[in-house]
């Protein structure tokens, strides 16, 4: 008896309890397709986040004051050290540097209000992190010199006190109080970012720093973004920087008082967590897919139970075991198989209508389904059925003609 | 070969020779502690082309010997020769090539595949025995010979008593084999569906020159065959 047949009479021998047939196969469609779902929403995921962590800005090192480990009394990052790092001679790897200070505060128009993140900025800051306008124009050097009260609005910020992103330009808004022009509306960049890019207004750094945010060491920064010369330079930029600083905050050799992070570190933590997300839940999927199996192996023994009579009768007209065998697992394979084919369609489209309320919710996640996941969900699951179809075609296999012949 | 032979007038190996020799069969099961002899040192030969019945009441040993003569199960002890092979010493998976080739069954309840229509029913022994091309014409031929050419696309429910176990006869036919073993052919059919049966089977015997081996309660079956075999106790008791 070949496979063909035997996997045509499967089919023949199902369709006789379609009901039956149907829930087992339920089982294995909502285990393979909670696996693909899973799996697929979290690669999308993983996508998402490492395109918005590039879209930061290639090659940039972020460093802020503070140790990973106790150090007592952080030096606070000031000017003077972003002066050092923009020095080409002692650190020939850097191409620019853009420092930050930033603080919450509340901007205000007549009676909309909102809490929001201040940043002061440079006008290379807008290279640097690869910010675009949707209208006017980035804050100049002019305006860095002479302290000018103009301000960039995020496009979250523009929204809520103006319901719109465009036409902005020119309106005086309040910042803490004191009026500031609005010479720009920063363009979107999703919010699916770290800190959301777009719920924050830029001023000039000078004005910040004088008007805005009051540190205790006057020319103190919150963050230095530092842009390498190429990709390829990123880990000597980084170097550079944490020699100069060491030698400027002279610390102890191993206590930095400051932390560097490359993107390459944000890329290599964010991969990190969305595969153990991926795994968690392709797992929790596994296990579901597991219960269909369980599912399979149950039904499949009540059917060899049923036709205890039918197996004495196939093996007294000459059906070896293994022609017996062949016949069971035919049809826990199908069962599984068909299961694991509607199972990867639902979890495709289950996929994609998450993808579709993330979208709704300024979260882009692309599904990803790649061809491997395809077959690796059908074939697990083919295996799931032929594995827990083995125990009850086996008990088929070996029954004694005699006694099944007798079978009531 | 069998001088010291059983209560059988034909002694002489007949002129088509024996289909089946039994040489001093024992069969015992394990009950828990207890050893049930169901069969003790019983001999028996058939000759090729005999009408046979096998006669005994329940828990004489009949059932145990049918299974043996129909390769279902093996002897715990003793020689068995069905068609000049001896099986008694086989695996189930060469009994039941064995089968397949040599034993058609025609069994009281006629366990037909309630799925299968009756040409695919028999089809099936075709099915287990390599046969690649011809299947459903030699099947076809087969339900011909029994009668059923009109209703080869039926299914078992769809038939009457005595047409399922005419197709259960084809099942047996189909492979051509060595004996036919009949068990209870007649026992769930109306008397008269069961004289058609037993008329069948007859002429299948008297056009084919097939074996017949019917084992029956009913003194009216028996009375058909040429040789009548009763079990006692394990043993052939007298033979007619």
């Amino acid at each position: 008896m070949n496979i063909g047949q035997a996997v045509l009479e499967a089919f023949e021998s199902l369709s006789a309890n379609k009901l039956r047939a149907g829930l087992t196969i339920l089982g294995i469609v909502i285990g393979v397709g909670a696996v693909i779902a899973m799996v697929s929403i979290g690669r999308g995921a993983q996508s998402t986040i490492t395109e918005s962590i590039n879209g930061i800005g290639t090659n940039l090192v972020f460093v802020f004051r503070g140790g990973s480990e106790d150090v007592r009394n952080p030096k606070p990052i000031t000017l003077e050290d972003a002066a050092a790092i923009a020095d080409p001679f002692q650190a020939p790897s850097v191409m620019e540097v853009a420092p930050v200070i930033q603080d919450n505060g509340k901007v205000t128009i007549g009676r909309e209000s909102t809490t929001t993140t201040i940043t002061g900025v440079t006008p290379d800051y807008a290279s640097v992190r690869k910010y675009n306008l949707t209208e006017g124009e980035f804050i100049n050097q002019e305006q860095m010199l002479g302290r000018a009260s103009v301000v960039l609005l995020g496009s979250v910020v523009a929204d809520k006190l103006f319901g719109r992103q465009e036409g902005l330009v020119g309106e005086t808004v309040r910042i803490e109080g004191q009026p500031f022009r609005v010479i720009g509306v920063l363009e979107s960049k999703g919010g699916s970012g770290f800190s959301n890019a777009d719920n924050q207004v830029m001023v000039p750094f000078s004005t910040a720093q004088e008007r805005l945010i009051h540190h205790n060491v006057s020319d103190q920064v919150d963050l230095l973004l530092v842009e390498a010369v190429s990709p390829k330079e990123v880990p000597a930029a980084s170097d550079e920087v944490a020699q100069i600083l060491r030698t400027r905050h002279r610390t102890a050799i191993g206590a930095d008082d400051f932390t560097i992070l490359t993107q390459q570190d944000f890329l290599s933590t964010a991969s990190t967590i969305t595969n153990v997300l991926t795994i968690f839940l392709g797992g929790v999927a596994a296990i579901s897919l597991l219960v269909g199996g369980i599912g399979i192996m149950n039904i499949m023994l009540v059917s060899v139970t049923e036709r205890t009579r039918e197996i004495g009768l196939r093996k007294a007209v000459g059906a070896h075991k293994v022609d017996i065998m062949v016949q069971f697992l035919a049809e826990s394979a199908v069962l599984s198989l068909v299961g694991g084919v509607i199972g990867i369609i639902l979890g495709y489209s289950i996929a994609i209508i998450v993808s579709q309320i993330a979208k709704a919710n300024n979260a882009a996640i692309t599904p990803s389904i790649g061809i491997d996941i395809i077959l690796i969900a059908t074939l697990f699951s083919t295996a799931v059925g032929l594995f827990f179809g083995l125990y009850p075609a086996n008990r088929a296999a070996n029954l004694e003609p005699v006694e099944a012949l007798r079978y009531e | 070969m069998t001088e010291q032979s059983i209560s059988s007038s034909r002694e002489v190996a007949p002129a088509n020779g024996w289909v089946i020799q039994a040489e001093n069969l024992t069969k015992v099961y394990k009950m828990g502690q207890v050893e049930v002899h169901a069969l003790n040192g019983l001999s028996l030969n058939i000759a090729r082309g005999e009408v046979i019945s096998i006669m005994g009441p329940s828990g004489s040993g009949k059932s145990t010997l049918m299974n043996i003569i129909g390769c279902l199960d093996r002897p715990s002890s003793g020689e068995y020769i069905l068609d000049g092979e001896p099986v008694s010493r086989l695996s189930s998976d060469q009994l039941a090539t064995i089968r397949n080739r040599k034993v058609g069954f025609v069994f009281q309840s006629f366990n037909l595949l309630s799925r299968a229509s009756a040409l695919a029913n028999v089809e099936l022994p075709l099915r287990y025995s390599n046969v690649a091309k011809g299947r459903s014409e030699k099947a076809r031929l087969a339900l011909e010979s029994v009668g059923l050419a009109d209703r080869m696309h039926h299914r078992p429910n769809e038939l009457s008593g005595g047409q399922q176990q005419r197709v259960a006869i084809a099942r047996a036919l189909v492979n051509d084999p060595a004996i036919i073993l009949a068990d209870e052919p007649t026992g769930n059919l109306d008397s008269r569906s069961g004289l058609e049966i037993m008329e069948l089977l007859l002429s299948l015997n008297r056009e084919h020159g097939t074996t017949l081996i019917i084992v029956t309660h009913a003194p009216d079956i028996a009375s058909q065959s040429q040789r009548i075999i009763r079990i006692r106790d394990g043993v052939v008791e007298q033979a007619l």
